[in-house]
């Protein structure tokens, strides 16, 4: 199947699905937006079903994050300094990098689902639907306890920010924002290519996990932790450090890895725009070369 | 006897079609092992010899928590959802009704599935970890055999957890919920985070106590040699205390769940 077959009157995909009511048969085709939000909407009524199950989701969510920061609470029990870094400068870095990751994953993390939709053939279903597929593979089992990861890393952040002896300015305080929301955009693009890039390899979900899961991981710790050669790979190949590194280095005025000029610390928003309209394109790519299995 | 056999070699034959998915996965843990190593190493500049490792011994430690990652199964689920699923559908009515015990075959299909994940994924991040970093790997065949043996009785004792998690399923529907606690008590718990050793006073105590130390704590001790002699047979004797503690709970939980099955929408 080469182009997704859109608003064909004969034989509508749609009725009868439960999906979308019969009328809209002969209509324009659904927005992005408006495809998301009807979809999610319906994933979190029916999260919604089972409710002892779903608190008990939302507190995993929040914890399995929780535990994460756990670990670095248990590290600077035993330290003082991690990389050179104090305990609120690296929970700093960690509510960065988890805010910003907890919104894209929040958004986005159904899409690495999309293999096995492939796999299993359901993605046919997808592409006669007049909505466009990315948001209907995005919106999939949407699912409201993945909140728990972003209030968890608010909560951090919140606490680092109130912890940190930083002398603010306007400009270090307008950061704080656009870095979340640069940082969203940049682990959203991580996730659609990843999610293109399951077109071909449609058994790989977890070279998705590496990036996005990884990246993330990564991010919690100072560059100073890490080798040279990761640094230079996550910030010319990969620009995960784009996410935090760069911006919130300047916030705690640390110097920069690899020598980089200062004024990278106001990069994010180009580098998200870049990044997801790289992610778009690779995505459309991929979507073209889709073969059905047939099943 | 032979049956069980025989679900054993099928649980191991079923993984080996997911190839690409073993290699992402292999890649996955080699990405995260080189995270983990550095952070570690962060630590162990910090404070070289904590939790009674020195640094290469806590890079042995990463690595090999990588390797045993999926054969241990730390996430939770494989069979547990598969358990749950035909719990809320009713088809476990069916299994019910055949002649072999429940907890056997799944035991067993279990066991097929972490020798495949223990060849598939483990060798390879173990490997890698070997060549790019100062690892403290054992010489000596013997402590590889009594490594071998600890991680056995860390699958059973993974398994009889996830067995009585998925038996919930019996009074919840939606077994969903408590799977993720209960995997997420497991990542902790197991030392997959850090070190149990190097968790801190009472909190060290109670998470060695628990039965999720079985599952990675243990076996990389007694690879790394800290176990040994009476001391291996106190370690294997304390696996295999929540091993049958565990199993026998899962038998109890069962048989009252079979007394109260109402088969969903059959």
């Amino acid at each position: 199947m080469a182009e997704p077959v859109r608003g064909s009157g004969r034989a509508d995909p749609v009725r009868g699905s439960g999906w979308a009511d019969p009328g809209r048969e002969r209509r324009a085709p659904l927005g992005v937006w408006a495809t998301y939000t009807m979809i999610a909407g319906m994933w979190i009524r029916s999260t919604l079903a089972y409710r002892a199950s779903f608190v008990m989701m939302l507190i995993g969510n929040f914890l399995v994050t929780a535990f994460d920061f756990v670990v670095i609470v248990l590290m600077f029990s035993q330290v003082r300094s991690l990389g050179g870094y104090s305990f609120a400068e690296v929970a700093f870095l960690y509510g960065t990098s988890t805010t910003a990751f907890g919104l894209a994953n929040a958004l986005l993390g159904s899409i690495d689902k999309l293999g096995a939709r492939v796999r299993d053939g359901t993605l046919d279903a997808l592409l006669v639907r007049p909505a466009p597929v990315l948001a209907q593979v995005a919106a999939d089992r949407f699912g409201l306890q993945r909140l728990g990861r972003l209030l968890q890393g608010l909560l951090v952040l919140a606490g680092s920010l109130a912890a940190l002896d930083v002398h603010w300015t306007v400009a270090k305080v307008l950061l704080v924002p656009v870095t979340l929301l640069s940082g969203t955009g940049i682990f959203c693009a991580v996730f659609v290519v990843g999610a293109a890039f399951q077109f071909w390899a449609q058994d790989a979900a977890e070279v998705q996990s590496a990036f996005t899961y990884g990246g993330q991981t990564l991010l919690q710790y100072p560059p100073t932790v890490f080798a040279k050669d990761m640094v230079r790979g996550v910030t010319y190949i990969l620009p995960l450090a784009f996410v935090n590194w760069l911006p919130a280095l300047y916030i705690l005025g640390r110097p920069y890895p690899l020598d980089l000029p200062t004024w990278l610390a106001f990069a994010p928003p180009l580098v998200a725009a870049v990044c997801l309209v790289l992610s778009g394109r690779a995505w459309r790519v991929g979507l073209r070369s889709y073969r059905s299995t047939g099943s | 006897m032979r049956l069980y056999g025989v679900v054993a070699a099928g649980g191991f034959r079923r993984y080996t079609t997911y190839r690409v998915a073993t290699a992402a996965g292999v890649f996955t843990n080699t990405v995260f092992g080189v995270i983990v190593a550095y952070t570690y190493i962060a630590l162990w500049n910090q404070r070289p010899n904590l939790g009674g490792y020195d640094q290469s011994q806590a890079l042995t430690y990463v690595w090999v928590s990588q390797a045993m990652l999926m054969t241990v199964n730390l996430f939770g689920g494989g069979f547990a959802d598969e358990l749950v699923e035909r719990i809320r559908t009713g088809d476990i009515a069916i299994d019910l009704y055949r002649p072999a015990d429940l907890q056997l075959w799944w035991l067993s299909a279990d066991l097929g599935r972490a020798l495949f994940h223990f060849l598939g994924r483990g060798v390879v991040p173990l490997a890698f970890g070997a060549l790019f970093f100062d690892l403290a790997l054992p010489i000596n065949p013997g402590t590889w055999l009594a490594f071998l043996l600890a991680v056995l009785f860390g699958v059973v004792v993974s398994f009889a957890l996830r067995f009585l998690v998925a038996l919930s399923a019996f009074w919840l529907l939606d077994g969903a919920g408590v799977a993720a606690l209960v995997s997420i008590a497991g990542l902790f718990f197991s030392g997959m985070l850090l070190p149990l050793n190097a968790f801190p006073g009472l909190l060290g105590e109670v998470a060695r106590a628990l039965p999720w130390s079985s599952l990675l704590q243990i076996p990389v001790d007694v690879l790394l040699g800290r176990h040994h002699g009476w001391g291996l047979l106190g370690a294997y004797g304390f696996q295999l205390g929540w091993a049958a503690a565990l199993l026998g709970a899962g038998r109890l939980l069962q048989s009252a769940a079979v007394r109260r099955v109402v088969v969903q929408g059959g």
